[in-house]
This record gives C-alpha cells, sequence and structure tokens, in this order.
C-alpha cells in the first residue's frame, strides 16, 4: 500500500483558499445563521445565509483554524451560492461521500474547488476538518427562519 | 516486583521501549507527545504481563493463596510508590485513575465538607483543565470564589501577586509543578512557604514533574501531590494522590462502595482506614504493580541521569527550532525555569497542520490547545504545536523534527 501523499492533501488551491478566503464577512439581512466549532482543535466557524424563495442568495462566514477547516468552508460557500437548500443539502451529502473516497464525486465538475480536498479522505483525523463547514451549513438551512441571537457574542470570540 | 532491563541501559535508553521500533508512514517513529503519555519499557510489560499470568485475583478479601499474593503484590506496590515521591508512609498514597481523579478526589472531598460561601480557592491560568474544572464545579456548590494568579509573557506565573492573592478567605491554592502546555517548572517551595503562612492548603499537581525529576513531597511542603502513572512510563488508569495522614484522616470518603467501608448497617456505615476509605471497588491492581516497576526503572536509571540528558535534548531542541524560520517558541527562555516541553507557533502554518506533516514523516506532536485554553488566550492563539521530550529522546530526534518542519515551511511557502 502506498502512503497518502502530503502533496495530494496541500494543493496549491487549499493553501489558496486558506489565504484568500472568499466570501469572508458578514452580510446585511441574514435569514439564518449558525456557528460550529471542533472542541479537539478549537477550529471555529460562523456562516450567515441570505435565503430568497429557497434560494441561497448570499453565504459568507467568519472563522478560524486549519487550513483544511478553513479552505472547505471558503471553496463550500463560493459552490453552494444560488443553489436552493435541496441542491444545497445533496452538495453536502456528495462531499461527505467524497470523505469516503468515493471517485465518481471526486471527479464531479459541479462540485467546483472542492474536489481539490478530494486527498483528505486518506488522512481520516482530518476528515473532521473539511466538514466543519458543512456542519454548519447544514445546522444554518435546518434553523432557517429561527436566528440565533447568541451567535454575535460567538462571532466576536472567533475575531 | 524488580525491573528487568533486558539490555545495559545507554542513552537514551530507546532499547527498553519496544514500541520505538514501530513504522509510522512507512518512517521510523519519533515519538514526541510525551507530555500527553509516556511509552513503556518492556520491563513494565513483562511486570503486567506477569501480574495477569501468575497473581491475578482480587485484593483484601480472598482467603485463597493468589489473593494473597495479589494484595501482597498490591501493597509493596504502594509502599514503593510512596518511598518513590519521599511519604512518610505507604498509607498516605492513595491510588486514583490518574492526576485528574485526584484533584476531583479533593475538590469533592475536602472541598466539599470544608469550604462556605465567600472562602477562596486559588489556582492559575497556566493550569490544566483538570486542575480547573473541579474547582468550578466545587466553587459552585459552595459558594466560594475561584481567583487566577496570572502568567507572564514568558508564561511564568506572576508571583509578585501571590502575596495579595493570598488572604484569610484563601482556603486552598492548587497548581502544577510544571506547566504541561509550556514547560514552565514551577517554585513550589516558595509557593507552599507563602501558602503555608497564609493558612491555605497547598495541592501540586504533578503529572508533568513525577516522570522528570525526584519529587519528595515532604520536602516541598506542599499538603496535597498528585501524579499519573502513564505519563511516567506506568500504565494508563492508575495514579497517586498523596497527603499527610492527619489531613486524609478528616476527609470524607468521596466513593462510596465495597473495600472502602469497616461495617454497613442499614442506614449508615462506618469507614475503612486511610487509603482505603478512597478506594471503593476493585482497584487497578494491575496497574498499581505497573507503575512500581515504572518507578524501578526510572530510579535505575536515576533522576541525575535523566535530567542532564533531557537538558542537554531540550537545548538542542530550542536552538535548533529558534534557527527555524518564523517559528516562535512560548514558555520560558531560561532552561532552568522549563522542562522537557517545547510548544511553538510556525507561520500562517495551523498547528494542526505542522502535525498533519509531520506524521507523514513519522514524527508524532500534539496540536490544539492542550486543555489549557486559558494559556492559548493568554498569548492570543487558538492552539500551539507542542514537542515533549522524554528520555528516550535523542539528539536525531530533534533533526528529524526540525527537518520535518522544513517540509512544513515548503509546503506552506508554494503559493
Amino acid at each position: 500500500m502506498t502512503e497518502p501523499s502530503l502533496t495530494s492533501l496541500y494543493q496549491q488551491l487549499i493553501l489558496e483558499h486558506y489565504r484568500n478566503p472568499r466570501n469572508q464577512s458578514e452580510i446585511e439581512g441574514y435569514t439564518a445563521e449558525a456557528h460550529v466549532s471542533n472542541p479537539v482543535c478549537g477550529d471555529e466557524i460562523c456562516i450567515q445565509i441570505r435565503l430568497a424563495e429557497d434560494v441561497i442568495k448570499e453565504i459568507r462566514f467568519v472563522g478560524k483554524g486549519c487550513s483544511i477547516s478553513q479552505a472547505s468552508v471558503s471553496m463550500m460557500t463560493s459552490v453552494v451560492k444560488g443553489k436552493s437548500c435541496d441542491q444545497a443539502i445533496q452538495l453536502a451529502g456528495r462531499f461527505a461521500d467524497m470523505m469516503k473516497g468515493n471517485q465518481e464525486v471526486a471527479a464531479d465538475i459541479s462540485m467546483g474547488d472542492l474536489r481539490a480536498l478530494r486527498g483528505v479522505s486518506k488522512f481520516p483525523v482530518r476528515i473532521k476538518c473539511a466538514l466543519l463547514g458543512f456542519d454548519a451549513l447544514r445546522k444554518a438551512l435546518q434553523k432557517d427562519q429561527d436566528v440565533d441571537r447568541n451567535v454575535y457574542s460567538k462571532r466576536e470570540m472567533i475575531q | 516486583m524488580s525491573s528487568k532491563i533486558s539490555k545495559p541501559a545507554q542513552y537514551p535508553f530507546s532499547d527498553s521501549f519496544p514500541i520505538l521500533n514501530e513504522k509510522v508512514s512507512g518512517k521510523s517513529l519519533v515519538y514526541l507527545d510525551n507530555a500527553a503519555t509516556s511509552q513503556k519499557p518492556q520491563c513494565v510489560i513483562d511486570a503486567l504481563t506477569e501480574y495477569y499470568e501468575h497473581i491475578n485475583a482480587n485484593v483484601h478479601r480472598g482467603i485463597h493463596e493468589l489473593s494473597r499474593k495479589s494484595t501482597i503484590a498490591y501493597e509493596e506496590a504502594r509502599a514503593r510508590l510512596a518511598r518513590f515521591i519521599g511519604a512518610a508512609e505507604a498509607e498516605e498514597l492513595i491510588w486514583t485513575r490518574g492526576t485528574t481523579e485526584a484533584i476531583n478526589l479533593v475538590a469533592g472531598s475536602w472541598g466539599l465538607d470544608s469550604l462556605k460561601e465567600g472562602d477562596e480557592i486559588l489556582i492559575s491560568t497556566m493550569e490544566h483543565h483538570s486542575n480547573i474544572v473541579p474547582w468550578q464545579l466545587v466553587a459552585q456548590r459552595t459558594g466560594a470564589i475561584l481567583r487566577y494568579i496570572e502568567i507572564d509573557d514568558q508564561g511564568r506565573l506572576v508571583l509578585e501577586d501571590f502575596p495579595d492573592l493570598l488572604n484569610a478567605r484563601t482556603r486552598i491554592v492548587s497548581v502544577s509543578h510544571i506547566s504541561n502546555s509550556l514547560g514552565t517548572v514551577n517554585p513550589i517551595r516558595q509557593i507552599a512557604e507563602q501558602t503555608k503562612s497564609a493558612g491555605a492548603l497547598l495541592f501540586v499537581d504533578g503529572a508533568q514533574a513525577v516522570p522528570h525529576r525526584r519529587v519528595d513531597v515532604q520536602e516541598l511542603g506542599c499538603d496535597f501531590y498528585a501524579f499519573s502513572g502513564h505519563k511516567m512510563c506506568g500504565p494508563t488508569g492508575i495514579g497517586g494522590l498523596w497527603a499527610r495522614r492527619e489531613l486524609l484522616e478528616s476527609m470524607p470518603p468521596y466513593h462510596g462502595g465495597g473495600e472502602m467501608i469497616r461495617t454497613v448497617g442499614r442506614d449508615e456505615s462506618t469507614w475503612a482506614d486511610i487509603p482505603h476509605k478512597f478506594e471503593a471497588g476493585t482497584p487497578n491492581i494491575a496497574g498499581a504493580i505497573g507503575v512500581a516497576a515504572a518507578a524501578d526503572f526510572l530510579e535505575d536509571l536515576t533522576f541525575e541521569a535523566i535530567a542532564e540528558h533531557e537538558r542537554s535534548v531540550i537545548s538542542y531542541a530550542i536552538e535548533r527550532l529558534s534557527s527555524i524560520k518564523d517559528v516562535q517558541i512560548f514558555g520560558p527562555k531560561d532552561l532552568v525555569e522549563r522542562s522537557g516541553v517545547v510548544s511553538f507557533v510556525m507561520g500562517d502554518a495551523h498547528p494542526h497542520d505542522i502535525a498533519t506533516i509531520l506524521d507523514g514523516e513519522g514524527v508524532a506532536i500534539r496540536a490544539g490547545h492542550h486543555c489549557a485554553q486559558l494559556v492559548m488566550h493568554h498569548f492570543g492563539v487558538s492552539a500551539t504545536a507542542r514537542a515533549s521530550f522524554y528520555l528516550y529522546n535523542s539528539k536525531e530526534d530533534v533533526d528529524r523534527l526540525a527537518e520535518s518542519l522544513g517540509l512544513v515551511q515548503a509546503i506552506f511557502s508554494t503559493s
């Protein structure tokens, strides 16, 4: 068995998203919001979504953590913008499949930049990092209109 | 049970540790996560095997031969560890699952019994979560107030503030002997003298000290001292709490059950003498015997030799890591004030990413908050990478660490 290669894990595109995250800020008039954290490593992500007629019109995040968690959420926000809630949830499911090593998803161009994370599947302890942003997405879409005001203090904590 | 070192011990003693022959990611293992747990020498593994193959039976209750043997081995192990930490008598050593349980025992027994509303518990922001949370729990239940000794920019206790923090309401001070996240060695004797003058008790978390240096609890002048077996070459799930006889006798039981009673009535019971009053249920007999073998092993090597070896490896590690671009090391600059922990960050490579890249090179370190979130807050970071050394690490291990950090640099400088 060949060892999983670090170069397959740390793709250029991942480091590029880590250093220049897309959609990183807060948004006016968001309709859903969620905060998630990984107590093991201290990574945190807070995402805000503005939905209109069940479509993700705007999605942004604030977060801190490792290159995998931060690149993953940055890529995810780029891919789900403009999609319906059902499509976004479906995408989260497909991404989870890719983390289990599903090659078909890893070759699917509709996954966009997220495909660069396919190498994470070879590093079981880091899969949770890649899924953190998707956990936030699911949580936000489940809550939808139910905006948690307490998240303000949590966002201050991140910054 | 005496130690069985198969080969003459030679620095860095790695021959005695079978796991160090393991390959990780196809490379020979460099184990630098010793502040989390140490590896086990063959003599400790043999002691466990021998116990289960030849002695195993419950203690203090069987009339049969194996139970007699098991009880003797278990109590001899207690006496061995009591001597190891300088206790006046074996009965002053309570077996626990580790340091965490020892702190919970004191907070739950002495704390709940003695603390009143407005009393003060003084700890420090350097503490491991296990020396914070049990005190928070007991403070919430008794109305006592939790206060903190702060740390400075080198991760040392700000002891200038200590006399002011100590007052007539201070009932207990609880600090670590050596910090798990920074390696800072605290001046326990000085802290003990001041605590005693203020009329308070001193609890010392010795989890990171007992593996590396000779500890004499009486000489330190503290009232409670706790340690974990698994960080000192012993098995997991065993550790100890030491306190003077009178103090232990004055404390109510912590857990109820078999072993800890003298008589049981319908409504109330009477307690066994110490140490058994605090050891309800079947204890970790094999663990106690294993940690006694670990104590033999460490004393055979001598702490003087261990300390000398570790000092040379740590000073080399700090020298090599300091010369790597973008590496920032936390903790005391003076080596006399620090132990075998090197906590660092490196440019914009997150500690979690550093640990993954090092793992790919067979180098095991820890990344995260090290159960010391108050320390992380102090330095304005959410996590650090931590290389922690022990007696079997060598300068070659430091070289492997430094070379692997070069790889981190290469990967993170590509974009």
